[in-house]
């Protein structure tokens, strides 16, 4: 634009070059607002911003077992766990894990049996291995995801492999002794 | 490309009549007729070219014939493909040749670029007419990306998830931009919605860049196999006759191998899973792309970090945007470089060992030899072509396209 260039006779801007300018920003702020209800409609519908929450009753999860169940289509793994492997989950040496965070800011106070986390694994999103009995479990007692070979330790943390994050910790709460509302 | 006027008197009446309002006809002869002058040369790797505009033609006509059956919804996508493979009238052979084309479309689309390659196709003044051409690679990958989406098999669910999911390396707005390519919190209905939405219409924007792709190509011609430009009409000669009837006779070859698959191998280079219904719950224990993103899957694996990954991943593919500046020699085929012929046939076959490593579980040793491929992948660009380019003596060049027997005698560029 003239206004930009140096030039001895021209330094002044001109009202020509105020009209440009104003005319070029209106066409700017003009085109962002048409194309952003283009752009956002492809963002989360208000419906499936609505999913409620949803309530869980661990009674019946024996010490030991693991059942998934699905939060906004999502699953979410919930593993009673023993002493043993809560024990163990908290002993980890923080300069082991690559995205460090004590295993007691991952469960409730109390509540260091009950682990509830959102199975999906924080490399590509593959839904990790562990939650039967006779699934691979990977190096460190937790979970094994098959696709690029992430292990997660009892804690759901990342302990080997490309995944970048922990096993998220989904927002919930205890409603009961063993009732839990997810969300 | 603009004239006034007729350029060409018809005797056809009709012809006679719209080429005096609109000259479509003097022009497609312009583009692939008899006015169309084109090196003497060429040999069968050219006919590639031709081959792609039929395979594009054939995935359109057919998926718009699939889509006046298929439902885009989470719930009846699968059951939906299904019913086309069961009830509708040879359903089964549109869906197969659909499926099978996709392939066909993209073995040939790598001897296409492979042919650039070796030739030097890519060179001065072709850099643009390449450029276009790596612009509808991608393009084709994300079309055959989302349409493998469709059929919402396990393959189709968990292939969304990983490839949405190499979004969310980005910093920052990683995970907010993977909501909105999903429209939810996972891979759900409205995800597949929009991406049939885009396979629908990409398809077409490759049909325009082909356009752009064939009008750069007009303004130099075609290289050649000596890559020498012709020096006058005596090395040239029109496009028709002489290359139409070439290219037939190729195109014949094509259409045994897609109906020899269609008809006696149609899930060949399918996947088993995928005929088993999406299910968010479950991963398949061992997830492979299909097999034309096996290298690059490859490449992004063998980094163990996710967005280090994911960035060789997508460089490896938008490397190909600038090897006509890292090609530092001004010889354009490598029939006159011995030494770049040989790195040619060693790249090429690392190409497909990484295609094999891709479609490995990704542990142990093959992760090891993932990796060290990788860097041989990116060192051919990078240092290979650069350097081969300098230190390399050339062959002596021919005079011209005709000159059949080399003179001896030294001396490198035109
Ligand atoms: C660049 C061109 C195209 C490529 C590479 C391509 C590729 C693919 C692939 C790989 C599939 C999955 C096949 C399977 O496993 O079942 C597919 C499915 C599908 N495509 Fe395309 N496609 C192209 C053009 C089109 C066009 C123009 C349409 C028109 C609407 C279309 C409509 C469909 C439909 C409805 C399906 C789902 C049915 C099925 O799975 O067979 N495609 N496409
Ligand atoms: S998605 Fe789990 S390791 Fe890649």
């Amino acid at each position: 634009m003239a206004s930009t260039v140096p030039h001895p006779d021209t330094a002044e801007p001109t009202r020509r070059d105020f009209l440009y300018v104003a005319a070029g920003a209106a066409t700017v702020v003009g085109a962002g607002l048409a194309v952003w209800p283009l752009v956002d409609q492809m963002n989360p519908s208000a419906d499936v911003l609505a999913l409620a929450s949803t309530d869980v009753n661990l009674a019946p999860i024996e010490m030991g077992q693991s059942v998934t169940i699905v939060w906004r289509s999502k699953p979410v793994f919930i593993r009673h766990r023993t002493a043993d492997q809560v024990r163990e989950a908290a002993g980890v040496p923080m300069s082991d894990l690559p995205d460090p965070q004590a295993d007691s800011l991952r469960v409730k106070d109390g509540k260091a049996e009950w682990l509830i986390l959102v199975g999906i694994c924080t490399h590509l999103g593959c839904i990790p291995l562990g939650q039967k009995q006779t699934d691979s479990r990977g190096d460190f007692g937790g979970w094994f995801c098959p696709c690029h070979g992430s292990h997660y330790d009892g804690s759901g943390r990342i302990r080997k492999g490309p995944a970048p994050r922990n096993l998220e910790v989904p927002p919930y709460a205890f409603t009961g002794d063993t009732t839990i509302r997810i969300g | 490309m603009s004239a006034h006027g007729p350029r060409r008197e018809y005797d056809n009446k009709i012809l006679r009549w719209i080429e005096y309002r609109m000259p479509i006809f003097s022009t497609a002869e312009g583009i692939i007729g008899r006015d169309m002058p084109t090196p003497r040369n060429l040999n069968y790797w050219w006919s590639f070219g031709a081959l792609l505009s039929i395979a594009l033609g054939i995935q359109i006509v057919t998926g718009i014939v699939l889509a006046m059956h298929y439902i885009p919804a989470s719930s009846m996508a699968f059951d939906s493909v299904e019913h086309i493979m069961r009830n509708v009238n040879y359903g089964w052979l549109l869906r197969y040749v659909h499926a099978n084309g996709a392939s066909l479309f993209f073995f040939v689309c790598y001897i296409h670029i492979l042919r650039g390659l070796y030739y030097g196709s890519y060179k001065a003044p072709r850099e643009l007419l390449w450029m276009i051409g790596v612009a509808i690679y991608v393009i084709m990958m994300a079309t055959a990306f989302m349409g493998y989406v469709l059929p919402w098999g396990q393959m189709s669910f968990w292939a969304a998830t990983v490839i949405t999911n190499l979004f969310s390396a980005i910093p920052v707005i990683g995970d907010n931009l993977v909501t909105w390519l999903w429209g939810g919190f996972a891979v759900e209905s409205p995800t597949l919605q929009r991406f049939f939405s885009l396979h629908y219409l990409l398809p077409f924007v490759i049909a325009g860049l082909v356009g752009l792709h064939i009008w750069a190509l007009h303004v130099h011609g075609p290289s050649n196999p000596v890559g020498i430009s012709p020096k006058g009409p005596q090395d040239l000669v029109p496009y028709h006759p002489y290359y139409t009837s070439k290219y037939l006779s190729v195109m014949g070859i094509f259409f045994i191998a897609l109906f020899a698959f269609v008809f006696f191998e149609p899930n060949y280079m399918g996947h088993p899973d995928n005929y088993i219904p999406a299910n968010p719950l479950v991963t398949p224990a061992h997830i492979v792309p299909e097999w034309y993103f096996l290298p690059f899957y490859a490449i992004l694996r063998s980094v163990p970090d996710k967005l280090g990954g994911v960035i060789l991943f997508g460089a490896s593919i938008a490397i190909l945007f600038v090897v006509p500046w890292l090609d530092t020699s001004r010889v354009r085929s490598a029939r006159f470089r011995p030494i770049f012929k040989q790195f040619f046939w060693v790249f090429v076959a690392v190409g497909v060992a990484l295609g094999y490593v891709g479609s490995q579980p990704a542990e142990g040793v093959m992760l090891h030899i993932g990796r060290i491929l990788t860097v041989y992948y990116f060192a051919h660009f990078l240092l290979i072509l650069p350097l081969v380019g300098w230190f390399e003596r050339p062959k002596p060049l021919p005079e011209s396209l005709g000159t059949p027997v080399l003179k001896p005698a030294g001396g490198a560029a035109e």
